[in-house]
């Protein structure tokens, strides 16, 4: 695949990079990652993607766009409530950038049908807002071997971790069950800051980059927390996979994906 | 003056900083180790910053003929993969 002036304009800055150059780019064209919520983290690590040039994005939402998301959904903008935000989203990446193919899947994701939605991706970002749907999102990319990225936010705290089969503990390693059902705030009931997901949303599409392209480490075995208060960044050593974990251990507890009960909520 | 073989030429004259610099990049990536590009550019930015950035990527700088038009030739060797 050859280059045209105008997508060596576009992705200047990527190619004059030694660590990505032309074939990194290339890789990023051909590259699909799945964004599973398009809300407060899936809004900037979907653009950021587009923007980079990763050639096929699919964008996983059941939800309309509200007007409490705008404090943070960058994607979506006023005339867009009311929209089912996966159109939403697909819209402001098209306008962003033609080169980019936006698969939408206007639907919640389920056990029943997770396993088909991401077997065709190479990367997998987690970008929902409730634990039922992490653990899934981690059972399911440990089942069919797929990376993915990790991130959750509240209040003025994110964190994320990146899980690559066989490089390192996978979600459930790492915090075993959903919390009792009530036990953790929503953000709807807890509050966030909407520049919370551009910083850990974009975090997460760094991860997809590096992930594509090869370069760098990427947060495998480890969790980087942000504190925004404190203005904190703590990168913490995570126990090795050990083997006994419920879904990645030799002799997984967990071989069927499980659809926890979900607590109220709405939106990251 | 160094002895060479040109493989392959690119006209970087129709695109602008920092695009020209990236254009003749992607021209050598396309070239095995070893091969020569000639690259075609104009005075001025080019001429001084072209072939300043490909030999920090490691090329190997041949020659750059000034032409009568006041364009300017930069013959270069690729050094790694």
């Amino acid at each position: 695949m050859a280059f045209s002036n105008e997508q060596l304009e576009r992705y200047s800055r990527h190619i004059i990079l030694k660590e990505i150059g032309v074939k990194g780019q290339k890789k990023l064209l051909n590259a699909r990652v799945l964004i599973i919520g398009a809300g407060g983290l899936g809004a900037p690590a979907a653009m950021y993607l587009a923007a980079a040039g990763v050639g096929t994005i699919g964008i996983a939402d059941a939800d309309e766009v509200d007007l409490s998301n705008l404090q943070r959904q960058i994607i979506h903008a006023t005339d867009d409530v009311g929209k089912p935000k996966v159109q939403s989203a697909q819209e402001t990446m098209n306008k962003m950038n033609p080169d980019v193919t936006v698969n939408t899947y206007h639907e919640f994701v389920t056990s029943e049908n997770i396993l088909e939605l991401i077997k065709d991706y190479d990367f997998i970002i987690d970008g929902t807002d409730n634990f039922p749907a992490k653990f899934l999102i981690n059972d399911a990319c440990v089942m069919a071997k797929k990376p993915f990225s990790h991130a959750g936010i509240i209040r003025f705290k994110g964190q994320l971790m990146t899980y690559v089969p066989g490089q390192g503990p996978c979600y459930r390693c790492v915090f075993k069950n959903p919390p009792p059902k009530d036990a953790v705030p929503t953000c709807k009931q807890a509050g966030v800051v909407g520049a919370m997901g551009g910083v850990i949303g974009s975090l997460q599409a760094m991860e997809a980059i590096k992930y594509i392209t090869g370069v760098g480490e990427l947060l495998t075995g480890s969790l980087l927390t942000f504190d925004a208060i404190r203005m904190n960044f703590h990168k913490v050593k995570l126990p090795k996979a050990d083997g006994h974990c419920a879904v990645c251990g030799t002799e997984p507890t967990i071989t069927k994906l499980i659809d926890y009960e979900q607590a109220e909520c709405d939106g990251v | 003056m160094a002895e060479y073989q040109i493989n392959d030429t690119v006209d970087i004259t129709d695109v602008n900083c920092p695009v020209t610099f990236v254009k003749a990049k992607v021209a050598l990536d396309e070239l095995e180790e070893g091969e020569v590009l000639r690259v075609h550019m104009n005075g001025g930015e080019p001429a001084d910053n072209v072939p300043r950035s490909l030999k920090e990527e490691g090329h190997d700088i041949l020659d750059l003929i000034g032409n009568a038009d006041g364009t300017y030739d930069l013959i270069v060797r690729k050094v790694g993969d």
